[in-house]
C-alpha cells in the first residue's frame, strides 16, 4: 500500500493541508485503512526532499502548513498508476502450507481441515457483505474496497474446493503413496 | 416455531448395489425473517434438499414441516394449495413465460389459485412497486436484462404473501452486480418476513445469509455462527 502515491493523488487535485490530507486519504479508501497523522508527516518531508511536493514556506510546520505537487510528482504519479503492481512473487500463503504440511500426516482428516478453513473464510465475506448491505449507508468507494476482499477471500475458498475436488478423485493413490513413506524412511534410518 | 423444519430427512434412489444416498440424516429450522444459505458442490444433495423442503419430492424418511404441518399427513390437495399460498421458488433459469408481461407472470400464481383478475394485477402491481421493479411490469421477459428477469421472478415466488421462498442458484446465469441485486432482493423480502433458503456454491452469494450451511454427499457436516459486528473488521485492517 503506497501511502505515498496515494498523498500524490490527492495532491493532484489541489494543494491541501496536512491534516486534511489524512482526512481525504480515509475518505477516499472507504474509512478502512486508518493512518496516523505522524505518517501523514513523514510522508511528506519525504516527498518534499525527492522535489515530488513542495509546501508554502519551509519553516512552518503541523497543520496550517500547506502542500502543492510538483511537476516531478505529477509524473511520478502518472508513472505509479500505469505500472501494473508486481504480482509476480506468489505471497507466502500460510493455508497452502498447511494443507501441503497435513497431506503428509498420517491420520489427519483432510477434508475436516478444509471446512475448519472453508467456515472461517464464509464467516469473514458474511461480515464483509454486511458493510455492503446497508443501503442507507451506502458508500461506494467502500464498496470497491469490500468488493477487493470478498474477491480475495472467495478465491480461497475456490482453492479449498479444487483441493476437495482433487483430494476426492486421487485420495486412494495419495494414501498408497504415503504409506510406502514410513518404509521409506526406515531404510534410509537403517543405511545411517 | 420455526416456519420449516425437517427432521432426520433421508432419500433413497434406486436400491440394492445402486442405491445412492442423496440426501442423509438432515436437521434443519429456518425462522421467517432469515435467510439460510446451503453450500456444497455439485451433487452434494443442495438441490434434492430444495426439492423436499418444497413438497416437490417425498423423503424416504424423516418429516418436513412447514408452520407447523407435518407434508407427510397431507393430501395432495393440501400440498398443492401449500405450493400455491405459501411456497416460491426461484430458479437459476428464472422460468418465466415467454408471451406474459412481467405484471402477467407476477399476477399469474395468484389467478391460478382462484384470484380475480382484478385482484390478482393489483397484488402483482403492489409487489412489483415494492421490489423496485414497477416500471417494468408491461414488458415481456425478451424485452428485460437477466437481472431483471430474476428480480421478477422473486416478485411471482413472493406475490399472495407467500412466505417460504426456496431459490436454486438464484444468480447462476447473472454477473455479480446483478447477483447481488438478487441477493438484495431476496434480503429484504426476508426482512419483510419471509423466510428464504438459497441453494448455491458460490461463498459470495453465500455470504448474504445469516446462516451458511454446509453439505457434502447428503450430509450437514458444518454451518457458520452468526458473526460478530462488521465493524470489528475495520478495526483489524493493519495501517498502510
Amino acid at each position: 500500500m503506497s501511502v505515498k502515491h496515494a498523498l500524490l493523488g490527492l495532491l493532484s487535485e489541489q494543494p491541501k493541508y496536512g491534516h486534511q490530507l489524512r482526512q481525504e486519504f480515509e475518505v477516499k479508501t472507504g474509512d478502512v485503512w486508518p493512518l496516523n497523522v505522524g505518517q501523514v508527516y513523514t510522508t511528506l518531508q519525504r516527498l518534499e526532499r525527492d522535489g515530488l511536493v513542495e509546501s508554502d514556506e519551509a519553516d512552518s510546520e503541523g497543520p496550517q502548513k500547506w502542500f502543492r505537487i510538483t511537476a516531478a510528482g505529477e509524473q511520478e504519479l502518472a508513472r505509479w498508476l500505469m505500472t501494473p503492481t508486481d504480482l509476480t512473487v506468489p505471497p507466502r500463503n500460510e493455508l497452502v502450507i498447511k494443507v501441503l504440511v497435513a497431506l503428509d500426516i498420517p491420520g489427519v482428516d483432510e477434508r475436516k481441515l478444509l471446512q475448519i478453513h472453508r467456515r472461517y473464510l464464509v464467516e469473514l465475506m458474511q461480515q464483509w457483505t454486511r458493510l455492503k448491505d446497508d443501503e442507507g449507508q451506502y458508500d461506494f468507494r467502500l464498496a470497491l474496497v469490500v468488493d477487493a476482499e470478498l474477491f480475495r477471500l472467495d478465491s480461497v475458498i475456490r482453492w479449498l474446493d479444487a483441493v476437495d475436488g482433487r483430494l476426492k478423485r486421487e485420495a486412494p493413490a495419495l494414501r498408497a503413496a504415503s504409506a510406502e513413506l514410513p518404509i521409506l524412511r526406515r531404510r534410509l534410518a537403517v543405511r545411517k | 416455531m420455526s416456519l420449516l423444519e425437517l427432521h432426520q430427512v433421508s432419500k433413497t434412489y434406486g436400491a440394492g448395489p445402486s442405491e445412492v444416498h442423496a440426501v442423509a440424516d438432515i436437521d434443519l429450522e429456518v425462522d421467517r425473517g432469515s435467510l439460510i444459505a446451503i453450500m456444497g458442490p455439485s451433487g452434494s444433495g443442495k438441490s434434492t434438499l430444495l426439492t423436499i423442503s418444497g413438497s416437490l419430492e417425498e423423503p424416504t424418511s424423516g418429516e418436513v414441516l412447514i408452520d407447523g404441518d407435518s407434508l407427510q399427513k397431507m393430501s395432495r390437495n393440501d400440498k398443492a394449495r401449500l405450493r400455491r399460498r405459501t411456497i416460491g421458488y426461484v430458479f437459476q433459469e428464472f422460468n418465466l413465460l415467454a408471451g406474459l408481461t412481467a405484471l402477467e407472470n407476477v399476477s399469474l400464481p395468484l389467478e391460478l389459485d382462484g384470484v380475480s383478475a382484478k385482484k390478482a394485477r393489483l397484488a402483482g402491481i403492489a409487489v412489483l412497486e415494492d421490489l423496485g421493479l414497477a416500471d417494468r411490469a408491461t414488458r415481456y421477459p425478451d424485452q428485460l436484462s437477466g437481472g431483471e428477469r430474476q428480480r421478477v421472478a422473486i416478485a411471482r415466488a413472493v406475490i399472495g404473501g407467500r412466505h417460504l421462498l426456496l431459490a436454486d442458484e438464484p444468480s447462476g446465469a447473472l454477473d455479480q452486480a446483478n447477483g447481488e441485486a438478487v441477493m438484495r432482493m431476496l434480503l429484504s423480502a426476508c426482512k419483510k418476513g419471509v423466510a428464504a433458503v438459497v441453494v448455491t456454491h458460490d461463498a459470495q452469494l453465500a455470504s448474504w445469509a445469516d446462516r451458511v450451511v454446509f453439505l457434502r454427499d447428503g450430509r450437514i457436516v458444518d454451518q457458520t455462527v452468526p458473526p460478530p459486528s462488521a465493524e470489528s473488521l475495520v478495526q483489524n485492517v493493519p495501517q498502510p
